[in-house]
């Protein structure tokens, strides 16, 4: 990759996030408020204290994870839109076992259960890679239907069978305190960050932290990434070299969902430490478009997944104090993929023009008669 | 020829990011002249022709046509003035006649604006005749051979009036016979007093064609000759920039023991016909068996078959004495297997990998690249730089995007990593396709290397002269049979031309032509 690629690489997300905010500003114009006063809101809200801090942290978490699930699945060249079911069964598992092994101790159970949480998630993208694999059909249709029988299921599950004695609420009983992720109020407080006991920021941000790390590994370290990789950008090339195309899709299938089933970690053993039916409200589709902002790299994730987090903290102060309706975020999380993919497209048709044709890559024919064959 | 210049390009630079395309270059076209451009890759032919046609604007530089300097840089401003471009790749619709494939885009109109398809069929078969095309306008583009279809594309040039015609490689997909038959063509067009330029890598066409030659090197004329008053190696020399061995040398083959043997194969294509049918092969160690063969008769489909990316529907494949029939591609390169595949950017390479990454590509899951699942990358790196020293791959950097190589840097990284190893087979499918000339030496030279040192290789190319230098004995493929067999020395170009279409009556010229030096395409269409 040349100076220019690289650069617009790293620029274009940033400019359609700046030009986002401009256009969110001119939203807000129009409705007849003061832009600096909203956005000033939205940043307090999200960066105004240590609390709010912890806030958008907590927010991230699951983020980070579904964007990985994408980003990870795009690698292999598959679109998995199936994140949202995966975090469900992810966390359906995770709350299954917390309640069934109760008396384990904590060193065993917390590991048990992250690995229950993976599994979960694997397990339900396992499905569509397989169909894709095996009979050619398109992930993105299968991982959606996941997604309806995933919400379904737990649904079903949790309302008729799994209720929690004497409540109405939807939701099972808590899992077992052994398999409680502790908050990091208290590790903070020992290297003096005042983060206050309330503040439901937990060690799954460090699990989320090393899953990104992990992404990185597998993809660029391990031989299952190089032919995930190759997969993903050539998957002829990757028969020919003798890569199992059909093993590697589910694989890549496999892992991802094990990214979104660890949204788990935070959701349930972090944070309600029991299934609520419904809870995730879009977690899994939010991974969609932070992989996207994020070019599908694990570090861009993270960043990705922090700006959204930001976002979302800031727009609860902007609900609370002013008379610009939260769904205004909404609009300037919208704006920005839109303009990231825009971007990306305008800034790719840069840099072929620039350096393609240099580099021995034929012209499309641009004739005035227009027949092909 | 008259003193008047149909074509004056004067200073012509185009820039790109990362390369001079074409640098101050002049060139002189007169009227009613074959002027050949030739040049390696990446020497600037195409973009040159490119800026005369209007596909891209120079950054410097005039151009005159007919001693007037056009304005425009545009296609339109360029066939305004009678300037016609057929291309590598034909642009015809299958399914329209010959009639309707000349007129589409500038259809003639009569009543208001219905389409006058009499008239258009008139305008075929007189420039039909005039040139001796045999060219029938009512035939459909489905039924007719790669030889007729070019000069489909000749008459649409032709109807649309161009005085000089820009033919970029024109005899890469032909057919010996349908050569000399376009050169017929080409010399009628000439002596009617059209202009054509005529871009090429090969030699003696352009000593066969050509009256003027101009040669291009990194961007720049390196000089234009009469093609009275040069030879082969001369051009070559200027092309290169040093002595060309234009054909290796070849020692007798010392044959071993059988490595492939292929009995009785056959493969089923997509819509349940023969793509092969009961084809019977043996290349021993330190053999090279060439099969010949217009493309899409079934070669790419033997290969695939042999390499394990195609399931065999009966017969069998043996490698090394070990019956191979239907295994894994990872299973076959494991026994020893290379593959140089015909179609380096779909199958051999990965775009978007680095070249150190693709040059472990196939053996990435052994030992030293890998080891418990994890690459390790100093053993990719060490490898990567040996091997671009050993081959002069440029530009000289492991982390650089493959797709950003040239074409021929991209071949001889496949070649590189090929070879490396020491296979026991190598099937080298078009091992030479759209590579420089000096390229072309060393693959040449290195594919003899390693049959002198055992190894057996199986050569599929469309080249004919490529086959006949090469091969110990060669094989004709047409319609997914083997048709013919010779040995390696004991055949002409024309015997295995005649092979090549089918056999005999196929070459009886002018309207016979039909006899299809081409398959039903559909069948074999699978890449």
């Amino acid at each position: 990759m040349s100076r220019f690629a690289r650069l617009s690489q790293l620029l274009s997300p940033l400019v359609a996030v700046a030009a986002s905010f401009l256009v969110g500003g001119l939203v807000v114009v129009a409705i007849g408020e003061n832009p600096f006063h909203i956005y000033a809101i939205l940043f307090r809200g999200a960066f105004g204290s240590v609390d709010a801090i912890g806030l958008v942290l907590f927010n991230a978490v699951p983020l980070i994870f579904t964007g990985l699930a994408v980003a990870f699945a795009f690698r292999a060249g598959l679109f998995n839109i199936g994140g949202e079911g995966q975090l469900y069964i992810g966390a359906f598992v995770c709350t299954l076992a917390g309640l069934a092994f109760g008396g384990l101790p904590a060193l065993v159970l917390i590991p048990l259960l992250i690995l229950a949480s993976a599994a979960g998630g694997a397990l339900w993208a396992a499905v569509p890679g397989f169909l894709k694999a095996r009979f050619g059909v398109h992930e993105v249709i299968n991982t959606i239907m996941m997604n309806f029988i995933a919400v379904g299921l737990t649904s079903y599950f949790v309302i008729n069978m799994l209720r929690e004695p004497g409540q109405m609420t939807p939701q099972t009983s808590e899992i077992a305190f052994a398999g409680h992720l502790p908050r990091l109020a208290d590790s903070l407080s020992l290297i003096g960050i005042p983060l206050p006991q309330a503040n439901p920021l937990n060690f799954s941000l460090v699990l989320a932290l090393g899953a990104v790390l992990l992404a990185w590994y597998i993809l660029y370290r391990t031989t299952l990434g190089y032919e995930i990789r190759a997969v993903g950008m050539n998957a002829k090339a990757a028969e020919y070299a003798g890569i199992n195309v059909r093993r590697t899709l589910v694989m890549a299938m496999v892992l991802s969902g094990a990214f979104a089933g660890l949204v788990a970690t935070n959701e349930i053993m972090g944070f309600r430490h029991r299934f609520l039916d419904n809870f995730s409200s879009g977690l899994g589709f939010m991974g969609i478009a932070v992989a996207l902002l994020g070019k599908n790299t694990p570090l861009g994730v993270l960043l990705a997944a922090l700006l959204f987090a930001v976002l979302n903290t800031g727009a609860l102060e902007i609900d609370i104090f002013t008379d610009v309706p939260r769904e205004l975020i909404l609009v300037l999380q919208a704006v920005t993929i839109i303009l990231v993919v825009v971007g990306n497209e305008v800034f790719a048709r840069r840099v072929a023009a620039r350096e393609g044709r240099a580099a021995g890559v034929p012209l499309p024919v641009t004739e005035a008669s227009g027949e092909t064959k | 020829m008259s003193e008047r210049h149909a074509v004056q390009m004067r200073g012509i630079t185009k820039r790109y990011p990362r390369a001079l395309a074409n640098d101050r270059v002049d060139l002189d076209v007169e009227v009613g002249e074959v002027h050949a451009i030739v040049g390696e890759n990446g020497a600037g032919k195409s973009t040159i022709m490119k800026v005369l046609y209007g596909l891209t604007p120079p950054d410097e530089g005039s151009i005159s046509l007919w001693g007037k300097e056009l304005s425009g840089h545009r296609p339109a401003d360029a066939i305004r003035e009678g300037v016609g471009m057929v291309h590598q790749h034909f642009m015809l619709v299958d399914t329209l006649t010959v009639a309707e494939n000349v007129v589409l885009g500038a259809e003639p109109c009569s009543h208001g604006c219905l389409l006058d398809v009499a008239a258009a069929r008139e305008r075929v078969r007189q420039l039909s005749s005039e040139y001796g095309l045999s060219l029938d306008p009512d035939d459909l583009i489905e039924n007719l051979s790669v030889g007729l279809e070019q000069r489909v594309e000749i008459v649409k040039v032709l109807y649309r009036g161009a005085k000089i015609l820009i033919l970029d490689e024109p005899t890469g997909v032909l057919t010996p016979q349908e050569v000399r038959e376009l050169f017929v063509i080409l010399r009628a067009l000439r002596e009617a007093g059209r202009t054509i330029i005529f871009i090429t890598h090969k030699l003696e066409e352009v000593l066969e064609l050509a009256d003027r030659i101009t040669v291009m090197r990194d961007g720049r004329v390196a000089g234009v000759v009469s093609a009275a008053a040069t030879t082969k190696e001369e051009l070559a020399r200027m092309m290169v920039g040093r002595d060309v061995l234009l054909r290796v040398t070849r020692e007798e083959a010392r044959p071993g023991e059988p490595v492939l043997q292929v009995a009785g194969l056959s493969a089923i294509g997509r819509k349940g016909s023969h793509v092969l049918e009961g084809i019977d092969l043996e290349v021993r160690s330190g053999e090279i068996l060439g099969v010949a063969g217009v493309q899409g008769n079934g070669q790419t489909e033997l290969v695939e078959v042999i390499t394990g990316l195609r399931r065999a529907s009966a017969g069998s494949v043996t490698v090394c004495g070990r019956e191979t029939t239907n295994r894994s591609p990872r299973q076959m390169r494991d026994l020893g297997v290379a593959h140089i595949p015909e179609d380096r950017q779909a199958r051999g390479l990965v775009l978007g990998f680095t070249v150190a990454e693709n040059l472990i590509l196939g053996r990435h899951h052994r030992k030293p690249f890998s080891s418990r699942g994890l690459l390790s990358l100093d053993d990719i790196r060490t490898h990567a730089e040996r091997l671009i020293e050993e081959h002069d791959l440029r530009p000289r950097d492991p982390d650089g995007d493959a797709g950003h190589l040239s074409g021929g840097n991209q071949q001889k990284l496949i070649v590189a990593r090929e070879f490396d190893g020491g296979p026991a087979l190598l099937v080298a499918s078009q091992p030479t396709r759209g590579v420089d000339i000096g390229a072309i030496e060393f693959v040449h030279t290195s594919l003899l290397r390693m049959r002198d040192q055992g190894a057996a290789i199986l050569l599929i190319s469309a080249e004919l002269t490529e086959i006949m230098t090469l091969s110990d004995s060669i094989a004709v493929m047409y319609g997914g049979k083997i048709v013919a067999q010779f040995e390696g020395g004991a055949v002409g170009e024309e015997e295995l031309g005649v092979a090549m279409t089918g056999g005999a009556g196929a070459s009886a010229g002018g309207s016979a032509v039909r006899s299809d030096g081409r398959p039903p395409r559909h069948e074999m269409g699978a890449r």
